[in-house]
């Protein structure tokens, strides 16, 4: 279990290193020169741009930029944002609960309504109860989370008056509230992640009813509610359990336009805003803490794939 | 022929003898053509690739002409979806936005596939260090989630429909040397490489005759896939303002301006969102039915 653990971490050390040269790398793609964004009204002025350059490091060759990059960037440091002087690790960190907030609440939303329509299409198979669910699923995978924000706020906020349009309040402050401003885009990040969870669930679901234990559960008399719900569906959620944790990951990235929609000030919107100010130390940044988190949750969900299945534990 | 409650359910096989002739290509497109949801996604995906096409003569207005008189007025009879808040007619701008949405949708994917499959073929037929080197940058490119790369690509570059399309290609082009590696490792280890190695062939020719028409398959089902997801990602990044420029129409672009006017003007945003779902709905519906056509036996992810 150990040497696993080691020998999986010795894959994703390399992964990130890599990683973190294209992100460096991303950099010289920009055109013009970061100097004279930065010096904004003195870019006139040479000794100003030297010092920003100086500064910078940018007057270093670039092997030498990338190590002193890389070596904060390891100790959780990724500079200073260009817009307002403040560690680009400390944004990200403020803004994180507020997108985890949100990213809990479409997961929650989203095994709720995934799970029990990936049971009913699989039982129900090739019936009308099936092809209404995969419809829906279907549905849910192919709408754009921004449009279906948009319509949703124009049907409960502009029409209904019954939801707040946008904002955000944090729960620790009026917990009311704060489910009021959240509940809509939770829903809307939500939506995709149960259609794919609903799809899942069903093809491990059917699988599962394949086996012969459930057709020894069925043999012995068993009611076809405990075959399902005790047999077949405990063995079918192992790879649903692994495949959803990496979903929770990929909500990151639905709630970049998520929560531009409904102006929420969490990562999302970190993002998008550094973009308009051309504040690439925090683009870098929040590029770089995606992927940890989402190397993360896929260590976390190959863990977990262990813990529910003993078979694989001493490979 | 019995078309019923056949969809993905695999049972396909059972229907009736086939005939030696029947080559597999064609086995494949009956499968796919009996799962109507498939052939509906196909029609509905000719149907913008033709809008997209013959947008300048399909539309009613010229999709960037302004006018006073006619300022977010309803859908109606002189202009079916309406007018925005230039007064321009949002028919025409939505016929021509398809050619930014399936620009980006299908150009992007054709260059990540012609930059991820040699890579790709080439990791998994070589080996060694370089197989290695390969594996880890497309490990480390697809850590990131889709739109995420996509967005801080399309910032490095700069705000225009070519750089957003260049960021898609990019950020889609990993999985496709996953795929076309794996394939190629797995023909690596078959014994007709080999003969086909020993009789000297050079390796570009392993590569492109004896991998390649192999691989075809499942890159043609992901291709399908990840054209889905392009339209997705352009669409939000012109929403972003990182794609196509106004007042060129956009889907995405069109969708971010009708936000303003949601209590006035709510027409504005219904018809390119709905023209997103549409084609996106209609390309993963075709996928589906590529996948269950061309692996009958295949579980669906």
């Amino acid at each position: 279990m150990l040497g696993w653990l080691l020998r999986r971490i010795g894959q994703i050390v390399p992964t990130l290193l890599i990683l973190s040269v294209l992100i460096f790398g991303l950099q010289q793609l920009m055109p013009g020169d970061p100097a004279l964004i930065l010096a904004g009204e003195e870019r006139g002025d040479p000794q100003v741009l030297a010092q920003i350059r100086a500064e910078l490091r940018l007057d270093r060759p670039l092997p030498e930029q990338y190590l002193h990059w890389v070596g904060r960037a390891v100790q959780g440091d990724f500079g200073f944002s260009w817009r307002i002087r403040e560690p680009v690790a400390a944004l990200i960190l403020e803004k994180l609960p507020v997108t985890f907030q949100l990213a809990v609440m479409a997961f929650v939303i989203a095994l709720l309504i995934g799970i029990p329509a990936g049971i009913v299409s699989a039982v129900r198979r090739d019936r009308p109860t099936d092809w209404l669910v995969n419809g829906v699923a279907l549905f849910g995978i192919s709408m754009p989370n921004f449009w279906l924000g948009i319509m949703m706020i124009l049907l409960f906020s502009v029409q209904l008056g019954w939801l707040p349009p946008s904002g955000y309040v944090p729960l620790s402050e009026d917990p009311v509230q704060s489910l009021a401003t959240t509940i809509m885009p939770a829903f809307v990040l939500g939506s995709g992640i149960a259609g794919v969870l609903m799809r899942h669930t069903r093809a491990a679901m059917l699988g599962a009813l394949a086996q012969d234990y459930v057709r020894t559960a069925r043999a012995k008399g068993l009611a076809e509610r405990a075959v399902v719900g005790r047999h077949a569906l405990r063995n079918a959620l192992i790879p649903v359990v692994t495949l959803g944790t990496i979903e929770f990951g990929r909500l990151l990235a639905g709630a970049v336009l998520t929560e531009q929609i409904f102006t929420i000030p969490g990562f999302g919107k970190l993002i998008v805003d550094a973009v308009f100010n051309r504040d690439y130390p925090v683009v870098q940044g929040v590029v770089m803490a995606t992927a940890l988190i989402f190397v993360g949750l896929s260590l976390v969900a190959d863990l977990l794939y262990m813990a529910v299945n003993p078979r694989l534990r001493a490979g | 022929m019995s078309a019923m409650s056949d969809d993905r359910s695999g049972s396909g096989g059972l229907n009736r003898p086939r005939s030696n002739s029947d080559s597999p290509g064609r086995r494949a497109l009956r499968r796919f053509l009996r799962h109507r949801l498939a052939v509906f996604g196909l029609v509905v995906v000719v149907l913008f690739l033709l809008a997209a096409l013959l947008a300048p003569w399909l539309s009613p207005a010229d999709p960037l002409q302004t006018s006073w008189t006619a300022i977010r007025k309803p859908p109606s009879a002189a202009h079916w979806f309406g007018t925005d808040e230039n007064g321009r007619d949002v028919l025409s701008r939505v016929l021509h936005g398809a050619r930014a949405s399936m620009a980006a949708g299908v150009l992007s994917v054709t260059v990540a596939l012609l930059i991820g499959v040699p890579i790709g073929v080439l990791a998994g037929l070589a080996g060694g260090w370089v197989d290695a080197v390969i594996a880890r940058v497309a490990d480390a490119m697809l850590s990131v989630p889709f739109l995420i790369l996509a967005i801080a690509l399309a910032a490095f570059l700069g705000p225009a429909l070519e750089n957003a399309m260049l960021a898609i290609a990019i950020t889609a082009s990993p999985i496709f040397v996953r795929l076309a590696r794996g394939m190629a490792l797995e023909a690596r280890a078959t014994d007709w490489l080999e003969a086909a190695r020993a009789l000297g062939n050079p390796p570009w020719r392993l590569g492109l005759v004896h991998v390649l028409p192999n691989i075809v398959p499942p890159l043609l089902v992901q291709a399908t896939l990840s054209i889905a997801e392009a339209i997705i990602a352009e669409a939000s990044l012109s929403f972003l303002g990182l794609g196509q420029q106004p007042p060129a129409p956009s889907w995405g672009s069109m969708l971010n301006s009708a936000q303003r006017f949601l209590t006035q003007a709510p027409w504005l945003a219904v018809f390119p969102g709905l023209a997103i779902f549409l084609v996106v709905l209609a390309f993963n519906l075709v996928g589906d039915g590529l996948r269950d056509a061309l692996d009958p036996r295949g579980e669906r992810r």
